[in-house]
């Protein structure tokens, strides 16, 4: 197996996301408020992944630009869930790293009723490479 | 002993592939009473009927069975050439070796294996087949067909038109429908109203068609043939026979705050009302939610007003009992609710309109009186933007799995028809993909595009926010050009996913025919039988039975038409004789076949019975009427005593072919 598709593999399994379910309609780059800060758009994240481009994703700093909103997953009219990948990939590229842990006495003063809970995990993934 | 003789199809490849068909002759020509056993590539074919013909002569068969596709495929052929062979047509057996075996199976050894046990539970079953004689009914040489959109009206004109009397059922107050609505119809841009009305009037001129107009069918009874339906008319408080749709009342009527549904609540009319001026049948009819008199005694200026003295506060609904031959469904559909899609700002801003409303924002007799106006500040909009698939082909739960197939068609069309009209109004489309395939379709779309210069932009709106100065953010993607766009807008349009009917789903439940888990209606075979519904004698028209441009439905409609004067020109129709009966002897009267018959054929009567020592016992015992029975079998499982047994397939059979089965 390559390593393209082992990656592949590895991001369908940590998103739980199936690219193939995208139409291509680009609703979730149309909804994105951080379009303008990102190399790749949420769009082309899900295309790039089907096409195992996903080591160009690794290396791009869109993945730190994502803002975790989940505007994208809520208004995908095929569920595809786009910000999911992004953050598998993110956490490709954690994994790499060795540090794909954090200290759980770091989560109680940044928590905020009004964040989405996986916004604030995603966030602190964001931050902990 | 039967002398049964046993065909083995190939079907080409189909069956021969993964089914060794000389494996299943030799071994089921071992089975009891089997004294012939043949395979032919392709037993449905003239030589292949020859074969099986040829075999009941030659060696006297009593009894066949057909190792081939399923039943419902070619039963009624192999029953047909039985019947000319002077064979009983029902005793004929198919064993389904091809969808329930050499299709679902790679391994041809247990392929094989599994296609000999099916035709020896099928050689066991025919042995117990008895000769069967099916009965006949008349018809009813009428028809009736609900929904009186273009659907509607056009089937019914056809059967009409072929000399047999039509009743059509339009639940609102005149028949016309969604096409009412329209402005212009794609691809020649010629006026709905302009080709709709003279129809309209043609049915209500036609003295074969009957319109019963502001009614609902309630309750739908019998069969294929002879339905007897009960159509509720509801009280309109105005005598149909006296009005002359003068329209004075709908002038004079002090209650002005009504929602106008006929302009979708874009404008307001009175509570008496005619929906618009060329109504068919052109009566007032009185809202009752919004009637002063009807509400607390105090108004009667309609009555005051009206010469002809027409108005009727104290009508009610009426009940009418009808007799059908066939019936045919038109209930058409309607655009889907968006409160779902708080992104597109639909609730939020007047601006942001449904692709049906804005029908009516630019249709002469609509609330603007055709001219385009934003419906906030009724001032002319300067930039339009378009959104398709609002709705469709949604699999997230908030809209449809389909494709509405319309809108790209009439999204075009109104960004045509703005740019001509409006030359200074910049027009955006944005799009998923263009979906085109018709007739001078896809030259319609390209014509915005290069005569009308739309901007067609690949990508979805994301967002829509209204602005403090009344304009419309609207945020989007270009895939092409890979950016985000964002677009101030004056209007915004949404081409909202249609859905059927909500009037669809109980009134297949009364008609006991098949819908599919979007509620359309479906057909008997998607490709051979699309008119008529699995259920006999109801037949499909329109978009009741999937998303429908005009010049497809007025099609369908003819369709359906000429099925329903097949039909009707039949003086008897020939029932199915596996229905079922009851063995009086086994019968104690309890009434449980009764309550889960879902024909109503079981009825019961107190007979007389001799006894022992020349006495004479009444007992109550269960009789079932042959002619409404569809032979569902429901009964058969109820009964606890058995009495009941459904004729072809009896529980002896049944049980006879589990044993081979399990041999």
């Amino acid at each position: 197996m390559t390593n393209s598709q082992e990656l592949k593999e590895t991001l369908a399994r940590i998103s739980g996301v199936d690219v193939r379910k995208c139409m291509r309609c680009g609703k979730c780059s149309g909804t994105c408020p951080a379009y303008d800060e990102m190399e790749y758009h949420p769009h082309e994240f899900v295309y790039m992944v089907e096409k195992g481009e996903i080591e160009k994703l690794m290396a791009s700093p869109s993945l730190y630009k994502c803002l975790s909103c989940f505007a994208c997953v809520e208004r995908c009219p095929r569920g595809v869930e786009p910000a999911k990948v992004v953050e598998a990939v993110r956490l490709l590229v954690i994994r790499q790293q060795g540090c794909n842990h954090m200290t759980p006495d770091q989560i109680p003063a940044l928590l905020d009723e009004d964040l989405p809970q996986q916004a604030i995990v995603s966030a602190m993934r964001k931050y902990s490479k | 002993m039967q002398r049964i003789g046993v065909f083995v199809c190939w079907c080409g490849s189909n069956i021969a592939a993964t089914v060794d068909v000389e494996a299943v002759a030799e071994a089921l020509s071992h089975e009891p009473g089997v004294v012939f056993s043949a395979n032919y590539q392709y037993m449905c074919s003239e030589a292949g009927q020859n074969l099986i013909k040829d075999a009941i002569r030659d060696h006297q068969l009593t009894g066949v069975v057909i190792c081939s596709c399923s039943p419902r495929m070619h039963e009624q052929t192999f029953r047909k050439t039985a019947a000319a062979a002077g064979l009983n047509p029902y005793m004929v057996e198919i064993a389904n070796i091809r969808e329930q075996c050499s299709w679902i199976h790679k391994d041809k050894a247990a392929g094989t294996e599994k296609a000999i046990i099916l035709g020896r539970a099928a050689v066991a079953k025919v042995h117990l087949n008895a000769p069967l004689v099916a009965g006949e009914s008349p018809v009813t040489k009428r028809a009736l067909v609900i929904g009186g959109g273009i659907a509607g009206i056009q089937t019914a004109l056809d059967i009409a038109d072929a000399g047999f009397e039509v009743d059509i059922v339009e639940k609102e107050p005149t028949i016309g429908g969604k096409m009412t609505q329209l402005d212009k119809t794609f691809p020649t841009l010629d006026c709905a109203a302009c080709i709709l009305t003279p129809k309209m009037v043609d049915c209500a001129q036609d003295e074969r068609i009957h319109i019963y107009a502001y009614s609902e069918v309630e309750k739908v009874e019998g069969f294929v043939g002879n339905f007897t339906v009960t159509i509720k008319k509801k009280a309109r408080f105005v005598d149909e026979t006296k009005c002359t749709g003068c329209g004075l009342c709908t002038e004079k009527c002090p209650q002005k705050k009504v929602p106008n549904l006929f302009n979708l609540g874009l404008d307001t009319r009175r509570a008496i009302y005619i929906p618009f001026a060329q109504a068919v049948p052109k009566v007032a009819t009185i809202d009752a939610d919004y009637c002063n008199m009807l509400k607390n005694g105090k108004c009667g200026v309609c009555a005051k007003v009206c010469t002809a003295g027409a108005i009727d506060y104290k009508q009610t609904d009426q009940h009418i009992e009808e007799k059908y031959g066939a019936i045919v469904v038109a209930t058409g559909y309607n655009p889907i609710k968006l409160d779902s899609f708080e992104e597109y700002a639909y609730a939020q801003s007047p601006d942001v309109v449904t692709s049906l409303e804005f029908e009516r924002l630019t249709n002469a007799a609509g609330p603007t009186g055709g001219t385009l106006l934003r419906p906030s500040d009724g001032k002319h909009p300067h930039t339009i933007v378009f959104v398709q698939c609002v709705g469709s082909r949604d699999t997230s739960g908030c809209g449809k799995p389909y494709c509405s197939k319309i809108c790209c068609m009439y999204t075009a069309k109104h960004a045509m028809l703005t740019r001509d009209k409006y030359p200074d109004t910049e027009v955006y489309v944005f799009y998923i993909d263009v979906r085109t395939p018709g007739k001078n379709f896809d030259e319609f779309y390209r014509r915005a595009v290069e005569e009308y210069g739309v901007h067609y932009i690949k990508g979805m709106v994301g967002k829509v926010a209204p602005q403090a100065d009344g304009t419309l953010m609207v945020q989007a993607s270009d895939l092409i050009s890979n950016e985000q766009l964002h677009i101030s807008a004056d209007m915004v349009v949404l081409a909202a996913a249609i859905e059927p009917d909500k009037s669809a789903r109980p009134l297949a439940t009364m008609l006991t025919a098949s819908m599919d888990t979007n509620d359309f209606f479906t057909e008997a075979h998607p490709k051979l039988r699309p008119v008529e519904s699995p259920t006999a004698g109801i037949f499909l028209s329109g978009a009741c039975q999937g998303p429908k441009d005009i010049p497809e439905t007025v099609a369908q409609a003819g369709a359906a038409a000429s099925k329903v004067i097949g039909l009707l020109s039949k003086n008897k129709l020939t029932g199915n004789p596996c229905v079922a009966r009851s063995d009086e002897m086994l019968c104690n009267g309890c009434s449980s076949c009764e309550k889960v018959c879902p024909y109503g054929a079981i009825s019961y009567e107190d007979k007389e019975f001799r006894m022992p020592n020349r006495t004479v016992a009444i007992r109550r015992v269960a009789k079932v009427n042959p002619a409404v029975c569809q032979g569902c079998g429901a009964c058969t499982v109820a009964c606890p005593s058995g009495a009941m047994d459904l004729l072809g397939f009896s529980n002896r059979q049944i049980m006879a072919e589990v044993d081979a089965i399990c041999k």
